[in-house]
């Protein structure tokens, strides 16, 4: 299983990066890390002509504060916010969260921003990062944009990006020292991609309350006002009686959680899992 | 082709490349560095495990093109290495190996356990060997070399 012919170039800046990939008959493909891609490559399900390699780019290296938030290059690696290499401004959410995705030789290599923008539904950042309300710097021809992290999958492995608009960096607003947080994953073997995600942020002095059911066939179940939801209800979370309520009903049946009651299943788990989490601290 | 310089186990190295050759095939093929082992080729196995500025990567989902300015150690120049010599005679000790064909990268795998993480118990290794498949030992043997070696380290009791 070898790749298919492709050509490659490592441009220095955005600029350069964006025109290589208009240019060709436009099957060029951003590498970053690699980790998905690769595979893609070797078992020729990608073949496009040209790479551009965008992990040189300072843009996407940097790591910056913001005031409220913490800007990570799309280019920082799984394994520097295992380490907090890099600024965290989740109290130790994100770290904990990278630790559990695929394996160290992965995450050594594989990034955020390539995880991002290559949408697999399993992805713990697609999931992670709309739970914690974190936008996507984007940029294109025409300049930058912002777009929520919950608004950037349309569907499996498709985001928003336009052709020749690069993920540059991810803007994570900062968690108050009260909030709480939960994440379960659920995957039969350590670093295998999830079959569900359930993932909770409690940041009232923010006034955030989200809830997000990931790893669906396709975009990610984003709950922003988790508050209506769990109010008041915290022995029914503890005790797994949340069948009560008619909103955790609908949710059963919630058409991105498909037909198989397997998979509805394993995923209501995920994200009771995470509101226990959540709500026990 | 394109050319790429880069340190292979201390030594410099210039050559001309297909952006579609990945870093396992050109040591294997260029450099005649057969320790680094082909599994699966899609990054799945953990055969082909190396270090790449001094973290462990998966040759085989990385181009060579792309290491442009990297320094790559393969099994061959981990030779010298104390750890790896450790874990060597543990995992001969321990039975840690049958055919042998995972054994490179679960070294490499297995020095960065001792090295990045020298509290792990054995549920820490198990979770961290995650990404190496081992079809021969059922890694009870490898799992218990690498807890000797850490042992070792800490000063803690060796077990015999």
């Amino acid at each position: 299983m070898k790749a298919a012919a492709f050509d490659y170039a490592r441009p220095a800046s955005l600029e350069l990066a964006v025109e290589l990939l208009g240019s060709g008959d436009g099957s060029a493909k951003i590498l970053a890390g690699g980790q998905s891609l690769g595979p893609m490559l070797n078992l020729r399900l990608a073949v496009p002509e040209l790479l551009v390699d965008v992990t040189r780019i300072p843009e996407l290296l940097r790591v910056e504060e913001q005031g409220d938030a913490v800007v990570l290059g799309a280019c920082v690696t799984h394994a520097a916010i295992e380490d907090a290499r890099v600024t965290d401004g989740t109290r130790g959410v994100m770290p904990g969260v990278a630790r559990g995705i695929a394996y160290r030789a992965v995450r050594n290599r594989g990034t955020l921003g390539g995880s991002l923008a290559h949408a697999d539904p399993s992805s713990d950042w697609v999931s992670t990062l709309a739970a914690l309300d974190a936008a996507a710097i984007v940029f294109g021809a025409r300049g930058r944009r912002s777009v929520p992290i919950a608004e950037l999958m349309v569907g499996a492995f498709e985001t928003v990006l336009a052709p020749g608009e690069i993920l540059e960096a991810v803007r994570i607003p900062k968690l108050s020292s009260g909030a709480r947080w939960g994440f379960h994953k659920v995957c039969r073997k350590a670093g295998e991609l999830a079959e569900a995600i359930g993932a909770v942020l409690v940041d009232r002095d923010r006034g955030i309350e989200r809830a997000v059911i990931g790893a669906t066939g396709s975009v990610p179940i984003v709950i922003k006002d988790a508050a209506r939801l769990f109010e008041g209800r915290r022995e029914k979370i503890l005790d797994g009686t949340l069948s009560d309520f008619p909103e955790w009903r609908r949710l059963q049946t919630h058409e991105r959680l498909g037909s198989d009651p397997y998979e509805r299943q394993i995923h209501l788990v995920a994200l009771r899992r995470a509101l226990v989490q959540a709500y026990e601290q | 082709m394109k050319q790429i310089n880069l340190t292979v186990n201390g030594e410099l190295c210039s050559a001309q490349v297909e952006p579609r050759q990945h870093l396992a095939d050109f040591l294997r093929e260029n450099l005649l560095l057969t320790g680094t082992h082909l599994g699966c080729e899609h990054g799945v196995c953990g055969a082909c495990t190396l270090l790449i500025n001094g973290e462990p990567a998966r040759s085989c989902i990385t181009y060579a093109v792309a290491c442009d300015g990297a320094e790559v150690r393969t099994i061959e120049g981990l030779e010298d290495d104390a750890v790896m010599g450790r874990l060597r005679a543990a995992m001969s000790r321990h039975h840690g190996l049958q055919c042998g064909y995972c054994t490179p990268g679960m070294l490499v795998t297995a020095r960065d356990i001792v090295v990045r993480l020298p509290d792990a118990d054995a549920n820490r290794i198990r979770e961290e060997l995650g990404g190496n498949l081992c079809r021969c030992t059922g890694y009870v043997g490898i799992v218990e070399a690498i807890r000797a070696v850490l042992d070792e380290r800490s000063g803690r009791k060796v077990d015999p």
